[in-house]
């Protein structure tokens, strides 16, 4: 099995996961599931295919089902292929009393999909999550890395703008 | 102990227990979900939140610890409201299908809503669905009906120890399955049906067969492995037997039990079954009633002891059979001058019979076994063989007991091997002899000098020296042998070797055995050497390999299917096919069961009839029927009993099991066996010496469901991910050596015999061996379970 995961996960991924596993003791390699995923992921077009789940499962010596649990847990692992940018909007309590659902029409009538889809151009994947916990500054989205606060329609749209260009 | 106080019952309870364990004990009930007392508290159904003295909010039953002076109130009005509060959350998105819900009538979700739900759900929006799982052929999902308990995922993790289930997604999206669609493979799979409280898990084979009132329950011992596990047969009406379950015993299987034991019974309405006698009159078979068969059965076998004396005839009766039915077979035998008498079907190697215990058996019991600090485990694949003993040994390695491996199979077991040791079968032995030699060189027991003769060729391995460094720490050590060194070619000196290692490292020898009584047939005398409660006789007869080798005249065949029972198929069926007289009492017939039979008399299978197995521990366990037999078969000690009868054979009037069980047990407790001296006493220097070879070797297993008649009919089990497919199996290593690809069909040959097969890859196999499993059709044409084996090259 461990000669299949070298082909599925690249050198470079391994490198990186190996790096996270010195940080736990060694029965405890589930620990750095949460980051070996994370890596797996950046370093497949930002998306977690069935197979590669399963081989970082195998490569932290784990059931396979335990890393199906963790990716399909949170939302910062993309389970589907996703577009250049993924933005990720908050819709818990303090987001929905400040005005995210303006938020999730505006980006409905501006990119044309929905929550979970992503654009024909590849560019966009719109993404509904739980708390961000940001809650001061709702409402609040996530695009990539970048979190972006006190949204209105007209903020957002300059963010694309910028996105776009 | 500690004083805690129940709804005003002052209870004694040892400290650290939860508030549930204590209300267990002393019979107050507490309403519960995902609370199991054999698995880890996951406290997240909330459905056991009582009122306890001082504490502001209903705390959960199963994870707060007792303390001292603790009043705890399970009826009070915080209690109930709490209690109805959760069932109605719990009842949002539970489907209201009962009516056509499999589990209804034994669902504790209905039980418990009736007890403390509210009567009219306030929740009038759109209910969550989930798709259903396919998970395999034992076990049906209707996972919309999940209350999300955890029962089951917890089950694969702390008990089957493969996770194979998991909570997957989150909040109201999350799910119970396996994510991927796959078939579970855990050889205990099925218990989760028992676990699930609601209709999300059920028995696949049972579906919609009938309602759990209309069952009656019949507690029983199945026939398939040497554990004894207590089970519960549910019969309804005259459609005979709808299933079985688990019978709680704390000692045997706790609560759980095999698939093989639970889903066995399938095969009972096999078509194969065989209900009326036949007889086969000028190449003819012919249904027949049993006066008629009976009488042709004596006829025959008069002739024949008339003609050809009784030295020409052979009695092989499989290992599953009941005490009585060993007994009365053998005394069948015996009074017609017939010592020839087996139920050793899979083994060769017989020179250990005279120095073998009472019986070959675990000698403890097995909640000994499982406080064990060293077991090493020899020739034996424990967890697909018993898979409750299994169980027993993940447990003493939870605790922290040492398990070493010292096998031809590189067998993977849901516990850790602390180190292993993995060789051809040729090289067993010598790998056996290295350890006692290493032991020898260390350890301060004595040992007679012709058994240091033995040993003073041998040369040790380093990793074998290893091995044997780490069997001299520590107390209680048991040394288990399992069907791979019992049927192996030189089973003799595994055990003596075996013994002598014991001897050095202070362990004790245990014996997995095949089959579900095999210990009853060494103590009821179906064994050639010994008769019923006694010891070794001056003349003993032929044992199953001899009986087969000579081509006999005669043999009785007892649920015996030579093609797949027999260590050499292909020689015993030539044996068989030669012999003028065939007499098969079986459960089912076959093809080749018609062919070479003379007399077929239909016997019932084990919930049909009463009867006892001795387990591997000695414990006696007896059983009643639990329906009626099908068509005109017959208890197999009824049919013997008769026979012995027509044959004016003295002593032969039973009118019950009871009868023939008790005259059995009397005489057992009055004989004093002796018991022999250490085998190991008689090596000496020429027993062996180890020469290596480059032969191509084959490697035999019975797979799980292949190991008997009635499981090899088990459709359900047949069909399970567990079960084994015919094939070559072997390494890739070796494969692309000999220029074969997985899924290739080669032939492989055994002397004059051979098989087409296909070549299925598999790391657990050495090099230079091929794994091919017995049990199939597919493979009855081949020859001896272990030895040289020839292999076509995939260019033909």
């Amino acid at each position: 099995m461990s000669s299949n995961n070298k082909t599925i996960l690249s050198e470079k991924v391994c490198a990186e996961i190996d790096r996270w596993l010195t940080k736990y003791p060694p029965h405890g390699k589930q620990s750095a599931l949460l980051p070996a995923l994370l890596i797996a992921q950046e370093n497949n077009d930002n998306w977690l295919p069935q197979h590669i789940i399963e081989a970082v499962a195998d490569y932290l010596a784990i059931p396979r089902i335990a890393a199906f649990e963790v990716a399909s847990f949170y939302s910062m692992y993309h389970l589907k292929p996703v577009g250049k940018n993924v933005i990720s909007v908050c819709t818990n309590i303090s987001c929905m009393l400040s005005g995210s659902e303006k938020i999730e029409h505006y980006l409905n009538k501006k990119l044309g999909v929905k929550f979970g889809e992503t654009t024909e151009d590849c560019k966009y994947t719109i993404k509904e999550v739980e708390c961000l916990a940001a809650c001061a500054n709702a409402p609040v989205c996530q695009i990539n890395k970048d979190y972006h606060e006190n949204l209105t329609p007209e903020k957002l749209d300059e963010i694309l703008k910028k996105l776009d260009n | 102990m500690i004083e805690i106080e129940i709804d005003g019952k002052k209870l004694e309870v040892a400290p650290g227990s939860m508030i549930i364990e204590a209300a267990d004990a002393a019979g107050i009930n507490i309403p519960r979900f995902c609370y199991h007392k054999k698995l880890s508290v996951a406290a997240n159904c909330r459905m056991c939140l009582v009122d306890v003295d001082k504490v502001g909010k209903a705390l959960p039953a199963c994870a707060t610890p007792v303390t001292a002076g603790m009043k705890v109130q399970t009826q009070s009005q915080k209690a109930m409201e709490a209690q109805r509060a959760v069932m109605e959350f719990l009842l949002i998105n539970h489907p209201l299908d009962c009516p056509i819900c499999d589990q209804g009538g034994q669902c504790e979700l209905q039980d418990i809503s009736m007890g403390y739900g509210p009567d009219v759900s306030r929740y009038n929006f759109g209910k969550r669905s989930i798709k259903d799982k396919d998970i395999g052929p034992l076990i049906e999902t209707e996972m919309t009906r999940c209350i999300q308990c955890t029962r089951c995922v917890r089950f694969g993790t702390e008990i089957a120890g493969l996770r194979e289930m998991g909570a997957y997604n989150r909040g109201e999206n999350l799910e119970i399955g396996t994510f991927i669609e796959k078939s579970l493979v855990s050889e205990m799979s099925a218990n989760i049906i028992d676990l699930c409280p609601v209709g999300a898990l059920t028995s696949k084979p049972f579906r919609f067969t009938a309602r759990a009132w209309e069952l009656i329950q019949h507690a029983s011992i199945p026939s398939h492995d040497c554990i004894g596990s207590n089970i519960y047969v549910h019969t309804r009406n005259h459609h005979g037997i709808m299933r079985v379950v688990p019978r709680e015993n704390e000692s045997i299987n706790e609560t759980w039990i095999s698939d093989r034991d639970r889903f066995s019974y399938t095969a009972f309405k096999s078509n194969d079954r065989l209900t009326v006698p036949m007889v086969k009159r000028g190449g003819h078979w012919q249904e027949v009633d049993w006066q008629q068969a009976l009488d042709f059965a004596v006829t025959k076998l008069q002739d024949l002891l008339h003609q050809q004396g009784a030295k020409q005839l052979a009695g092989l009766i499989s290992p599953s059979s009941t005490v009585e039915e060993f007994y009365l077979f053998q005394k069948l035998l015996r009074s017609l001058g017939c010592d020839n008498i087996d139920h050793r079907l899979h083994q060769t190697d017989f020179s250990h019979q005279q120095n073998m215990m009472q019986f070959p058996g675990l000698g403890m019991t097995l909640e000994e076994l499982q406080q064990q600090e060293i077991i090493v485990l020899i020739g034996s694949n424990i967890q697909r063989e018993q898979p409750i003993a299994g169980h027993r040994v993940r447990k003493a390695s939870l605790q922290g007991c040492k398990i070493f491996q010292i096998n031809v199979v590189d067998y993977q077991f849901n516990f850790t091997v602390t180190d292993k040791y993995i060789v051809k079968p040729s090289e067993l032995v010598h790998a056996l002899a290295q350890i006692a030699k290493a032991l020898s060189l260390v350890s301060d027991q004595k040992i007679p000098d012709n058994t240091l003769d033995f040993l003073s060729n041998i040369t040790i391995n380093e990793n074998v020296r290893a091995i044997a460094e780490q069997l001299l720490i520590g107390e209680r050590k048991t040394l288990i042998l399992g069907a791979i060194a019992q049927n192996h070619p030189q089973a003799g000196l595994l055990s003596q070797i075996s013994e002598l290692i014991a001897r050095l490292c202070g362990a004790k020898i245990a014996y997995l055995t095949e089959g579900a009584n095999a210990a009853g047939a060494w103590l009821a005398g179906a064994i050639p050497h010994r008769h019923a409660a006694s010891n070794n006789m001056a003349m003993e007869g032929l044992n199953t390999a001899d009986a087969i080798a000579a081509k006999l005249k005669g043999y009785i065949l007892f649920n015996v299917e030579p093609e797949c029972d027999c260590a050499n198929p292909n020689l015993a069926l030539q044996a068989i096919e030669q012999a003028e007289v065939v007499i098969s009492f079986s459960t089912f017939k076959s093809p080749s069961l018609m062919l070479y039979a003379d007399i077929l008399l239909p016997i019932a299978p084990f919930a049909e009839m009463s009867g006892t197995f001795i387990n591997t521990e000695g414990k006696w366990q007896s059983f009643n029927a639990t329906t009626l037999p099908k068509g005109d078969t017959r208890p197999g000690w009824k049919v013997i009993r008769v026979l012995g009868n027509l044959m004016n054979l003295p002593q032969f009037d039973y009118v019950s099991a009871e009868q023939i069980r008790d005259e059995l047990k009397v005489m057992i407790d009055a004989q004093s066996f002796t018991s022999s001296v250490p085998s190991y006493n008689q090596l000496t220097q020429s027993s062996y010496s180890h020469q290596t070879n480059n032969h191509l070797e084959r490697i035999t297993e019975w797979p799980i469901y292949r190991i008997d008649a009635l499981v090899r009919r088990s459709i359900p089990l047949q069909q399970s991910a567990a079960s084994i497919l015919p094939g070559i199996y072997l390494n890739n290593a070796f494969a692309q050596q000999l220029n074969l690809t997985d899924g290739s069909k080669t032939t492989v040959k055994q002397g004059d015999g051979e098989a087409n097969l296909a070549v299925i890859i598999d790391d657990k196999i050495p090099d230079n061996c091929v794994f091919i499993p017995a049990g199939f059709s597919e493979t009855a044409k081949l020859g001896a379970s272990f030895g040289i084996i020839e292999i076509g090259s995939a260019h033909g």
